[in-house]
């Protein structure tokens, strides 16, 4: 089981770091990063490994939205399911 | 592999299109609840809800977030009250009011299901139900009731729709203190389907399983965000622009269906290709109509430019999901779409407009608010012509219609939230009472010689 991470807003210092780092407390496994700055604009999306979570899925999802809410970003934490389904025949 | 450009614009739909799923619906069999004894029936009916929908909530809950979709309603229908309550041979209230409590207690908005079939004639409960709707709506706050009074097989009960006219304005009546609330919770359908998700006119068909989940999805305003990238295309190439997008929105209530399904226990039964406006900005249908071209909805090239837009959906939503049923197509619910309602205040809609576009959609004269000294025969006259639309049409058409007793031209209903608010729309004052007054059957029409 994978979910897609997604982080939008203005561009500053330390975000891949505060978000994986979160990831890690919950023990989901960050697989691969994009991420691009187009004029200071920040857009950063990881896939990460939710099948050892520590707690639920909601705990992880509200936590990062929580980090974003500090940084003033847009975390979403959503199941890779939605993307396959919507974007695959 | 993830796609920064797919997963960008999942979530731009998400949260600035007003991508939602619009309801999980549970579709649940009372027939096993039938009793000559009333009180036990309704014990039977109190209990197989609540233990089958115990979990609905909560699981509607736990996908919405792990998906990160909102999935707005969580609602249950049931097998038609009347079919359950002949047995007993007194007023089905009490079934109402049995419904209404399991709603309560498992955390739904709306059950449906207080409903009777009679388009060929009443059987034993089907008058007893049909004259207890407005009782039944004015005591409890979570019951829908329908009516289907015609079909393409079986014509037209004239009779049936003779009544349901003063039952709608019995039902605004005994509501007058909820703004006539009780009317916007019946509709009277010709052709209704029986694994329709979407409220009020839900039912649990008899020929449906035990119990299943049945899911409607929406999206007018990712349909009208993607329209307008294309201000230049061709009509063929909206139709196209509509079909990718729907296809899309679809494959999501697909994949919320299986989810809820596999975690209840509940096999999985249709996903309505619909798209459900709500009054918010932004999800209106009828704006969607104004992007194609046209200045107001209601004027001339509507009933064209939505006879495209529900194909379209159709076509797209088709690929998406493994079955489909239900309403399926775009509603035109006046009171629920920001868009209509500016066209109604502004008189570019009128009535008749929307009745000529309810051949070409789905549903029928949806949440319109008419003067409250509207006749019941005018409204049974409403309700006949509807019904011949569908059943001309081998469609489903509908009438869901709300008397705004003590008010005018001028003046409106408003309710908030999902069922919105609207103008009173003006209607004809020549009376239909002596054609409605002669009751009987109209006649199953042909199919050959279409003309």
């Amino acid at each position: 089981m994978r979910a897609v991470v997604t982080v939008i807003g203005k561009d500053a210092v330390g975000i891949l770091a505060k978000v994986s780092t979160e990831c890690a407390e919950h023990n989901a496994n960050v697989i691969e990063v994009t991420q691009s700055v187009l004029q200071d604009m920040f857009a950063m999306i990881m896939l990460v490994d939710i099948s050892k979570l520590s707690g639920s899925f909601a705990e992880l999802a509200d936590s990062l939205s929580e980090i974003g809410d500090k940084l003033g970003l847009k975390i979403h934490t959503m199941h890779e399911d939605i993307f396959n389904c919507m974007h695959h025949i | 592999m993830i796609n920064t450009y797919d997963v960008l614009e999942t979530i731009r739909m998400i949260q600035d299109e007003c991508l939602d799923i619009r309801t999980i619906t549970m579709g649940i069999s009372l027939l096993d609840c039938i009793d000559s004894d009333i009180d036990t029936a309704c014990e039977k009916v109190y209990k197989k809800i609540t233990q089958k929908a115990a979990r609905l909530v909560e699981v509607g809950e736990q996908i919405e977030k792990e998906l990160g979709i909102p999935i707005i309603n969580k609602r249950i229908s049931v097998t038609p009250i009347a079919i359950v309550s002949a047995a007993c041979g007194c007023s089905p209230v009490p079934f109402a009011k049995a419904m209404d409590k399991a709603a309560a207690d498992v955390g739904v908005n709306l059950i449906g299901g207080y409903s009777a079939l009679v388009q060929k004639g009443f059987s034993a409960g089907d008058e007893q139900l049909i004259r207890s709707i407005p009782e039944a709506l004015a005591c409890t706050e979570r019951v829908c009731s329908s009516v289907n009074v015609g079909s393409t097989k079986t014509g037209i009960n004239l009779d049936a729709c003779r009544i349901m006219g003063s039952v709608i304005r019995e039902c605004a009546e005994k509501t007058v203190d909820s703004a006539c609330f009780g009317a916007a919770k019946l509709v009277v359908f010709c052709n209704a389907v029986e694994d329709n998700p979407f409220m009020a006119g839900a039912f649990h068909g008899v020929g449906e399983p035990d119990c299943m989940i049945n899911v409607g999805v929406s999206g007018p305003g990712v349909v009208r965000a993607a329209l307008q990238k294309y201000p230049d295309a061709d009509i063929t190439q909206i139709s196209d622009v509509i079909k990718k997008i729907s296809y899309k929105i679809t494959r999501v209530g697909q994949l919320v269906g299986v989810t809820a399904s596999q975690r209840l226990g509940v096999p999985f039964g249709i996903v309505d290709l619909s798209l459900a406006p709500t009054p918010a900005v932004g999800d209106s249908v009828a704006h969607i109509l104004e992007e194609i071209g046209l200045e107001k909805c209601g004027t001339h090239g509507t009933t064209a430019a939505l006879a495209l837009l529900n194909d379209a959906v159709k076509k797209g939503g088709v690929m998406a999901c493994s079955r489909i049923g239900g309403l399926s197509g775009a509603f035109i619910p006046v009171t629920e779409d920001a868009g209509m309602i500016e066209a109604a205040k502004c008189g570019a809609l009128s009535i008749e407009k929307l009745e000529a576009m309810t051949a070409v959609c789905s549903v029928g004269l949806d949440m319109i608010v008419v003067p409250g000294d509207t006749s019941a025969d005018t409204l049974a006259a409403i309700i006949a012509d509807e019904a011949a639309i569908g059943m001309v049409n081998s469609k489903t058409t509908a009438v869901r219609i709300i008397p705004a007793i003590g008010k005018d031209i001028g003046e409106e209903l408003d309710w908030g939230g999902l069922f919105g608010c609207g103008p009173v729309m003006p209607l004809k004052k020549e009376s239909p009472s002596k054609f409605i007054n002669r009751g009987g059957q109209i006649p199953a029409p042909l199919h050959s010689l279409k003309n």
